[in-house]
Parts: C-alpha cells; sequence; structure tokens
C-alpha cells in the first residue's frame, strides 16, 4: 500500500496568534487516534516556528545558510502526516478530515504527495 | 457540506463500511443483514450527496441511516411475530431495539465483534479470509477473486454460504470472553496472517492484486492490536508482519526471482515498518508479562533479530535457534525444526544443522517440501559434499511449484558441479 506525505503549509501568523485552541487540539487527538486505529496514520509531527528553523540552500556549488524567521513566504510547513492508504483518494479523504477539525479561522494547505518506493 | 465527484464517494465507503456493518449487526445479529443494510444505505447516500453535497460526518450519517433501517426491520419483524401471536401461534418476541450509540468505543467494540465472528471457526478457512477481505478490508467479490486466484462465482458463493451458516448455527455476534477466548483469537489472528501469505507468496505474480493482501492484512492486524492491546499475541502477530513487509522490496529482483534472504539488499529494506515492527514487538513482551511467549511474539522475535542485524553473518544466530527451540516446543512442527536447523548451522557450524535435518529425512509431512533438500544441499555443499549437493539442489528444483524458485535452484545446482 503506497506512502503518503502530507506536508501541511499553514500561515505563520495563524499559529501564533495565541496557538491552537484546547478544542482544536482535543478533537485532533481524537482524530490521530482514529486514524491510528484504521492503521493509517504512521507517523505527524507539528513543526516549532521558522523562527528556530534553518535554510541551507545550494546553488551553483555553493552553500548558503539563512536562519529563520522566513518571513517572505506567506505559507510554511507547519507540520507533516505520514500516512498509508490504499491510494490517493484514501490520503485525500483522511486529509479532509484533518482539515476540518480546524476552526474557520484557519488557513491550512496540505499537499499531499506519494512517496517514490522500491 | 460540500461538492464532490461521485467517484470520491467510493473512498469514504470503503473506509466506512466495516464500522457501519458492525454497528448495525449488534441490532440485527446477522452480519448478512447487516452488509444489505449498509449497502441500502450507500445507495441512500449516492441519490442524496450528489444533490445536497457530502455530510460533514460521512460516517455518521451512513451510521444513522442504516441503524434507522435496521430499527424498521425489527419493528416490522415484530409487529410480524405480533400478529401471528395474535392469530394463535407461539412465537418469541426479540429484544426492543438497544439505545443509540455514540460512543466511539462502543463502534470499537461492535467492530471487534464482527472480526470474531467473520473469522468463526465454524466455517472454512477460505471462508474465513473471503468474509474478512469483504466485510472487515472493504474489498469487493471480483477483487477477492483476482487476489485469492478463484473465480468470481466460487468466492461470490463462498461469501454467501458463510453468512447463511453463521445465520443457521446462530452463531452470537460478540468478543468471546469463555473458555474458548483463546481458540477463537486463534482463529482471527489465523485469518490475517493466512491473507498476508497469500499476497506474500505472490509477490512474483503478474497480478498487484495479490502481493496487496500483504498490506490489507497488516492493516487488519494494526487495526487489531489498536482495538485488543492487552493481547500479546495480536501485537506479536501486528509485529511480525511489519518485520515481514519490511522486506518486501528487497524480496525480488528485477527480472522477478526471489532475493535469499542473506543475499538481500538490506538497504533496501523498509526502516520505518522495521521500527514499527520492534514497537509492536515491545508492546508484545509488555503484554506477555512473564508468561510464555505465544507462537506469533516468538516468530515476531525471531525475525526481529534478521531486521535488527547489520549482515546475514553478523546476525545473532545463537538467539534465533534458541528462539526456534522454544517455538518447537511451544507449537512443534517440521518446518520450524528445519529452520531451527539452519539457526544451528550459522550458529556452531553445518555438521550439527546437518544431524538435525538428517533426524527430518524420515518426516511424512515434508516428503514433498521443496524446502528441506534445499537447506540439506547447502549444509552439504560448506561441508565440501558437492556431488551429494548438487543431487539435493536438483531434487528440491524438482520439487518446488513455484517457476522463478526452481530457476534458482537448477543454478545452484550448476554451480555447485562447477566447483
Amino acid at each position: 500500500m503506497p506512502r503518503y506525505l502530507s506536508l501541511i503549509r499553514i500561515e505563520e501568523s495563524d499559529a501564533l496568534a495565541g496557538g491552537p485552541s484546547p478544542e482544536l487540539i482535543q478533537r485532533m487527538e481524537k482524530l490521530m487516534e482514529e486514524m491510528t486505529k484504521a492503521g493509517v496514520l504512521l507517523d505527524t509531527a507539528g513543526l516549532t516556528p521558522t523562527a528556530q528553523g534553518t535554510r541551507v540552500h545550494y546553488e551553483g556549488g555553493r552553500i548558503s545558510v539563512t536562519d529563520g524567521p522566513f518571513t517572505e513566504t506567506k505559507e510554511v510547513v507547519g507540520g507533516y502526516s505520514l500516512l498509508q492508504a490504499k491510494d490517493l483518494a484514501e490520503a485525500v479523504e483522511w486529509t479532509k478530515r484533518f482539515l476540518k477539525v480546524h476552526e474557520d479561522h484557519w488557513t491550512v494547505t496540505c499537499e499531499v504527495r506519494e512517496l517514490m518506493e522500491g | 457540506m460540500e461538492a464532490q465527484p461521485a467517484a470520491a464517494f467510493e473512498t469514504v465507503f470503503r473506509l466506512e463500511s466495516p464500522r457501519v456493518i458492525a454497528g448495525v449487526a449488534r441490532l440485527v445479529r446477522d452480519v448478512g443483514i447487516a452488509e444489505e443494510l449498509t449497502q441500502d444505505a450507500l445507495v441512500a447516500a449516492l441519490e442524496q450527496w450528489p444533490r445536497d453535497g457530502v455530510p460533514d460526518n460521512p460516517g455518521a450519517w451512513l451510521m444513522t441511516t442504516a441503524r434507522r433501517r435496521a430499527v424498521d426491520l425489527i419493528r416490522r419483524r415484530e409487529t410480524y411475530a405480533r400478529k401471528l401471536a395474535e392469530i394463535g401461534r407461539d412465537l418469541p418476541v426479540s429484544a426492543p431495539p438497544p439505545e443509540e450509540p455514540a460512543d466511539p468505543e462502543d463502534i470499537d467494540d461492535d467492530l471487534l465483534r464482527l472480526v470474531f465472528t467473520a473469522c468463526h471457526p465454524v466455517l472454512s478457512a477460505e471462508a474465513r479470509i473471503a468474509l474478512t477481505l469483504r466485510l472487515l478490508g472493504g474489498l469487493t467479490t471480483p477483487e477477492i477473486a483476482r487476489a485469492c486466484l478463484v473465480p468470481e462465482p466460487t468466492v461470490a458463493q463462498r461469501i454467501v454460504r458463510a453468512k447463511r451458516t453463521l445465520a443457521r448455527k446462530n452463531v452470537a455476534f460478540e468478543v468471546p470472553y469463555g473458555p474458548d477466548r483463546a481458540a477463537r483469537l486463534g482463529s482471527v489472528l489465523e485469518v490475517i496472517y493466512l491473507i498476508f501469505n497469500e499476497g506474500y507468496a505472490a509477490t512474483a505474480g503478474d497480478d498487484w492484486l495479490r502481493p496487496a493482501l500483504c498490506e490489507d492484512a497488516l492493516r487488519l492486524a494494526r487495526v487489531l492490536s489498536a482495538l485488543m492491546p492487552k493481547e500479546p499475541e495480536v501485537h506479536g502477530l501486528a509485529a511480525l508482519l511489519e518485520f515481514q513487509s519490511s522486506r518486501t522490496a528487497a524480496r525480488t529482483a528485477p527480472d522477478g526471482e526471489p532475493v535469499l534472504l542473506r543475499d538481500q539488499n538490506r538497504h533496501r529494506w523498509n526502516r520505518l515498518l522495521i521500527a514499527r515492527g520492534i514497537t509492536a514487538l515491545g508492546h508484545a513482551h509488555a503484554a506477555t508479562g512473564s508468561a510464555a511467549p505465544g507462537p506469533y511474539v516468538l516468530q515476531a522475535a525471531i525475525a526481529a533479530c534478521h531486521a535488527t542485524a547489520l549482515t546475514y553473518e553478523e546476525t545473532d544466530w545463537p538467539r534465533i535457534a534458541t528462539l526456534y527451540g522454544l517455538l518447537a516446543a511451544r507449537a512443534p512442527s517440521p518446518v520450524v525444526e528445519l529452520n531451527r536447523a539452519v539457526a544451528v548451522s550459522m550458529a556452531e557450524g553445518p555438521a550439527p544443522a546437518l544431524a538435525l535435518v538428517d533426524a527430518l529425512a524420515a518426516e511424512p509431512a515434508l516428503r514433498d517440501y521443496h524446502l528441506l533438500p534445499s537447506v540439506r544441499g547447502d549444509l552439504l555443499l560448506r561441508l565440501d559434499r558437492t556431488a551429494e549437493a548438487r543431487e539435493e539442489f536438483e531434487r528440491a528444483a524438482s520439487l518446488t511449484r513455484n517457476a522463478r524458485e526452481r530457476a534458482l535452484l537448477r543454478r545452484r545446482a550448476r554451480e555447485t558441479e562447477a566447483r
């Protein structure tokens, strides 16, 4: 069964404005439990703010290092989940359920990509 | 609500069906009727969702719709029974419909009941496999037929008969807690294991649906270990399947020929699945406590030794030999004994292993088993008895039914000759 990486992109300002509500966290935990029980969720985590991250760039044989925050991009990767699903449609269905537990003021984009295997 | 193409419904149906069937089966006490009512709910969804949009919680929508139909059915039956009683016949009136479930824990319990019912020992192994794939794996009849290499009508018949048998024998829709619990759980684990092996044996096949059975079995094992966290053997089976699955990519060469464990490129083993296997094995050990580990836990422990070894030679062979010894004591089998001989050959050398293998020569169960001469040939080769070794490889090649494996054994026979 193929594996899919869902790259969760958020607008960092959403997260900084007080972070996720306790209700969101509770709904999220319930969903994660359900996904684990369904054998779908292999791994997931949220990421610390880009202020604590570093970009390491390689171009023309040279490396450049930039410390966060990455203010020039509106959406940043805020987390990921690694799913194992029958097909892309199923991975997308679970991703929708993940998004639905968020409140309306959130703007989140999940990019669901299949892992190259073998 | 959101607009969605009808094709996406199929995914939702596949995900939700097992839970809905389980929830309805508790009401109507018949998995066949439960499946029909679930189908009715899916049809209702196909009519409504394209028009009104997909509900926010499609699973709950399907469950409510199917349960409503179940309650209607029960009421109709009761009315019928009452009318019959009124005209003078004596029929027992069934219990009133139970209260609405809301607790996810209840649904988990129903799902577990469904697992135990589909894997009930009154059914043949083939019937249990077909019913489990259908009700819990969400596979369609044509998919099961392709995966199990049997004609579609055969599978359809197996499923119909299985449902009829469950109804006729009045199999209770419950998780057994009495003295037969261990045996019933054994039957469930066996079904998952058989489904996995059906796929594992077919990696060289042309049809991707057969290897996909491994994934279905792995998922069932993961679901079951979440539902039964206190059962060591459930974690043991899950761990075993995680480890076995971790080697899938390395098991076959690009030309389809099987690659033996010792020749596999270990970099191609899936580290994530190995890590999950180790975690599951930890749960199994924790749940086992001071009791003697069961056969699946022991097999998983053996698989863990392989999965964590950097090379074939560096594998902890003495530990594997010990584990096979425990396994042979727990579940005696000539095949286990043969595997123990291989481990002994690596731990102590080919001579003591050959003695073990020779002791198996008279074993009727192994008479046509190609791995016996294959292992024996291997040991003889290591003892430089090349003529005898070549003979054994030839014999093994003539016994195997798998063309790829035959090619491999013939090649070994030729190479032995060349030495």
